[in-house]
């Protein structure tokens, strides 16, 4: 049984970097990445799993981190909103979000632009249904969403005339076992 | 002025830091800070009999436990009654911190600060307060009867009580022109509680500077001068003493303007007593039970009409749900009763309201602020009228309309500004016209009818509001030009989304005639600005942006002066171009704008090649004047104010088309259109964003949001689970088109845009709903198994 204050130490790979933290048992994520990482991009909205402004990629796929224990992911992968540029340039997502002012208050927009990666990666060119799908779990209540399905568009846009490297922290799920933890390529 | 990006779709200054995570949001802040927590009334209605807090006390990791009777002097005080009112005769504001009685759950009793928010919470749950049980008053027609008080004081629970009337051109009182009127009409409306619900709570870090002994506060706030001088004045500090910094706050939509919040003298008080920095970040729960809410209200109209529609007296009677507390006074009731009338011209108009206590979490402004509740009202009138007489909705509002050449305006009523409600522009027939088309008012029934013989029902509704925008009392900018060429621009209101940064730039880089790229705005900083007023009232744009014109225009008539000095030139002569200042028509005589603030300050001591331009021995000055004229300052910088006559007056027509389920009562809305007049547009990206916003919290309020409170004064719905706010999916896609009708009250010709999505949603879509159905809609939210039970009882 573990108590209160029983640490237990774990190392995570954030955003392509090897971090370590001593963490009690319930510490969630979320609190890790933002306060014993000092990673604050990732906002907490609602700590209960329903808003999406603590999206994180977990090896790839989007999970609230206001939902998982920290030592539950010993080991594993972790790219948050500081970790979606690429040698100083905005992501794909990232720009078409500025550019299609996709944000307002900007609290809620990790969570979106953590869930907009994934759903790219996965469905480079989604159709109006899918995008609208793909957001529908991320809570905003500044923007009415007008702007930010547009600019998952712009993002699918900005994708297309890219030349093709692997994206950021993005590894490959495999389908049905999104755990796989093997680094795959996106090209 | 060649550099023109006022009117332009800028893309936001903000978004480069907030898209990589690099924001600093309250909770951002203090890494090393201890935490706070608070023991929060599981009860809506009780008397603390004791506090005992012996088992807490072993919790590793604590460092200290407050409750009232640790409180000093002011701090021991209730809170302050931010706007008195002579119709407020009751008014009451809670303690800081519990004393004696709790009157909501949520309300703080005990404070804990810990080392980190984990162990507060531990020591919370292990600090033990008895309770003596008190009856609680839930729901405004139960507590109007004053059977049991939420206040032991206040009589009958009625905070307020008020009355304003204007007669008709020919002297009639509202109940006279009813009784005299051809047709009338009496029915009753109810309205739900939402909340604002931004998706970062509030927050407040402290750090006491033992050294300088001085305090910096931060605060998720709409009004950081104004928690400074609340918590100098708490704290007995001298206010020069106290700076309050609103970092990027993650929405507000009202609840921020409210101030001080318990928590943000509370933090501050426990930072200095403890000289340790403490924080506290409030959690969704807590957001739910412990700030406020909105919109609750019951309304009976009585009205009498002409054969054409046109309302000839209006009687309008409001029981106003104010919670537990009225810390922001009788504003809501206030806006609804006078904002009710919209673009119309009634008869003769009575309003009353009473605003009752009851034992809920306390009300306060929410976008919009009484005004939907009072579009509400009005056009569900217009409705019921044109239903009555079998008239074309559109045609019984344009019978009502005030004309296009009736500006300005005197609706005869007291404005929440305590100025007259006189409406400075707008041009009516034309926004509903522009409605009509973008909608296809006019081909919509035969749509109806091909929907039908499908075996689809859809509706259409139509919703008009005027929204008094851009209050007073003031606003201030400051605009400076350092010997770099960059211009540094602040203003005192804070931000919380509205892109500032961005739109305030626009302004200064249009009046000063440089590059946008060399323009910095700093929002809700103390250190910077000390005088403001906050932001609310859709009057950011219009105060702040007419105070940053107003000062960049003192700023360029300074650096023309200097310039023509230099240059030998008439000021006249001259222009300010991507920031050089040039005589017009001859480039080559020019001289750049980051010169002209070096030569603006005399100097001894040079501190690069640009400076020594300006030093004593350069032969810059003059040896007949001083170096510093008469009547001069030294430096490149300007600073002013702007200060309204009354508020401006912004509208908009909204339209939908919506379709409900004949099985299961979903109600869809297939089309949404909006017209929109805020006068001049600064940046219609960002004008359009914030309708957009608005739009979806006002299809929030119509058909998803309500607050739940059980009869023991349980919030039954406390989190995002259960209080449903739309989504993508639930929001539809956005139809809109601008109207210009510039105020003439501001040099700017501009009016607010912040709350104008939201206002007439509910009124919209019950008109819609209503069309669809055939069923007279009454009370908002309307859920599907609402509408369910409206059919159920239609058919019985």
């Amino acid at each position: 049984m573990s108590d209160a204050t029983t640490r237990y130490a774990i190392t995570l790979v954030v955003n392509g970097v090897v971090r370590e933290a001593e963490v009690p048992a319930r510490r969630l994520l979320s609190d890790c990445l933002r306060h014993d990482l000092g990673l604050t991009g990732t906002h907490v909205g609602c700590e209960h799993g329903v808003c999406g402004a603590c999206t994180v990629l977990l090896d790839g796929e989007p999970v609230r981190s206001c939902l998982t224990f920290a030592v539950t992911v010993d080991g594993h992968e972790i790219t948050t909103v500081e970790g979606l540029a690429r040698d100083g340039e905005p992501s794909p997502v990232q720009r078409a979000f500025t550019e299609c002012h996709g944000l307002q208050c900007g609290f809620c927009t990790p969570g979106f632009l953590c869930t907009a990666t994934a759903f790219l990666r996965e469905n480079p060119t989604p159709t109006d249904e899918e995008v609208l799908e793909a957001v529908s779990g991320n809570l905003c209540r500044c923007t009415g969403y007008q702007n930010i399905v547009k600019a998952v568009h712009r993002a699918a846009e900005i994708q297309a005339e890219l030349p093709t490297e692997p994206q950021p922290g993005l590894l490959q799920a495999e389908n049905g076992s999104g755990d796989s933890g093997e680094r795959g390529n996106t090209a | 002025m060649t550099t023109k990006l006022f009117g332009e779709p800028v893309r936001r200054r903000e978004d480069a830091r907030l898209v990589t995570g690099q924001g600093r949001y309250l909770d951002d802040l203090g890494p090393g800070a201890l935490a706070a927590a608070f023991v929060r009334s599981p009860h809506a209605h009780a008397r603390i009999r004791d506090i005992d807090v012996s088992a807490a006390l072993d919790v590793d990791g604590l460092v200290a436990i407050y409750t009232w009777e640790d409180l000093p002097g002011a701090l021991a005080e209730p809170l302050p009654l931010l706007i008195p009112h002579p119709a407020l005769t009751h008014g009451r504001t809670a303690y800081p911190l519990a004393k004696d009685v709790v009157r909501h759950v949520g309300e703080p009793i005990v404070m804990v600060v810990a080392e980190d928010r984990y162990i507060a919470e531990d020591a919370c749950a292990l600090i033990d307060v008895e309770y003596e049980f008190l009856k609680p008053v839930v729901g405004v027609e139960e507590a109007v009867q004053g059977v049991h008080l939420v206040h032991e004081d206040v009589p009958g629970n009625v905070g307020a009580h008020m009355v304003q009337e204007v007669p008709s051109r020919d002297g009639r009182s509202a109940a006279e022109a009813i009784a005299a009127a051809p047709h009338t009409l009496e029915f009753r409306l109810d309205i739900e509680r939402s909340a604002c619900m931004p998706l970062e709570g509030k927050g407040v870090y402290a750090r006491w500077d033992a050294d300088d002994q001085s305090l910096r506060v931060y605060s998720s706030t709409q009004t950081s001068t104004s928690v400074r001088m609340a918590v100098a004045a708490k704290l007995g500090l001298p206010l020069p003493k106290v700076e309050v910094i609103a970092p990027d706050v993650g929405g507000g939509f009202g609840v921020k303007i409210v101030h001080p919040w318990p928590e943000e003298i509370l933090i501050p008080w426990a930072a200095r007593l403890l000289d340790r920095e403490i924080k506290w970040t409030e959690d969704r729960r807590e957001h739910f039970v412990s700030s406020a809410h909105e919109r609750a209200q019951v309304q009976h109209v009585r009205v009498g009409f002409d054969d054409e529609g046109r309302v000839l007296g209006l009687d309008v009677t409001i029981l106003h749900d104010n919670g537990a507390y009225t810390p922001y006074g009788i504003i809501v009731p206030i806006i609804t009763s006078t904002q009710l009338l919209g673009p119309y011209k009634i008869g003769a108009y009575r309003v009353e309201f009473s605003s009752i206590y009851t034992n809920t979490v306390q009300v306060t402004p929410y976008r919009g602020a009484g005004r939907p509740q009072g579009v509400f009202c009005m056009e569900r009138t217009m409705d019921r009228v044109a239903a009555y007489l079998g008239r074309d909705r559109t045609e019984v509002r344009a019978a009502n309309f005030i004309g296009p050449d009736e500006f300005p305006y005197d609706q005869g009523l007291i404005f929440q500004d305590g100025r007259p409600l006189i409406y400075d522009s707008g041009n009516y027939p034309e926004s509903l016209r522009m409605l009509k088309e973008l909608i296809g008012w006019d081909s919509f029934p035969e749509m109806k009818a091909r929907a039908a013989a499908d075996g689809r029902r859809i509706g259409i509704g139509v919703g008009c509001y005027v929204e008094g925008t851009g209050v007073g009392p003031y606003e201030g900018g400051h605009v400076q030009v350092t010997s770099d060429g960059r211009v540094h621009v602040s203003t005192g209101l804070t931000s919380q989304g509205q892109g500032h940064e961005t739109v305030f730039a626009q302004i200064a880089a249009t009046e000063l005639g440089v590059p946008i790229e060399k323009v910095s705005v700093v929002t809700g900083d103390t250190r910077r600005f000390g005088y403001a007023v906050g932001t609310f009232a859709s009057r950011a744009a219009v105060m702040s942006g007419n105070a940053i014109a107003l000062a960049c225009r003192k700023v360029r008539e300074k650096a023309l002066r200097i310039a023509a000095d230099a240059l030998e030139a008439d000021p006249r002569d001259l222009e300010i171009t991507d920031g050089i200042v040039h005589v017009a028509g001859t480039p080559s005589a020019s001289i750049p704008l980051a010169t002209v603030a070096v030569l603006s300050n005399p100097l001894r001591y040079a501190f690069d090649e640009e400076t020594k331009r300006a030093t004593q021995f350069s032969g810059a000055s003059s040896m007949d004047r001083p170096p510093v004229d008469e009547g001069e300052e030294p430096g490149l910088e300007g600073r002013d104010y702007y200060s309204p006559i009354r508020s401006t007056f912004a509208s908009g027509m909204h339209a939908a088309i919506v379709e409900t389920d004949p099985e299961t009562a979903e109600i869809t809305i297939l089309r949404y259109a909006v017209v929109h007049d805020c006068g001049k547009l600064i940046n219609p990206m960002i004008v359009e964003g914030q309708i957009h916003g608005g739009v979806a919290q006002g299809v929030g309020g119509a058909l998803y949001e309500k607050m739940v409170y059980d009869e023991y004064g349980q919030l039954l719905n406390a989190s995002f689970m259960d209080f449903l706010m739309p989504y993508a999916t639930e929001v539809p896609r956005i139809e809109t088109a601008h109207l210009e009708t510039p105020s003439p009250l501001n040099p700017l010709g501009i009016k607010g845009a912040g709350e104008a999505g939201v206002i007439p949603v509910s009124a919209v879509i019950a008109s819609a709903v209503e069309d669809a159905e055939a069923i007279p809609i009454d009370r908002m939210p309307i859920s599907p198994s609402d509408l369910h039970t409206l059919r159920l009882r239609l058919a019985r």
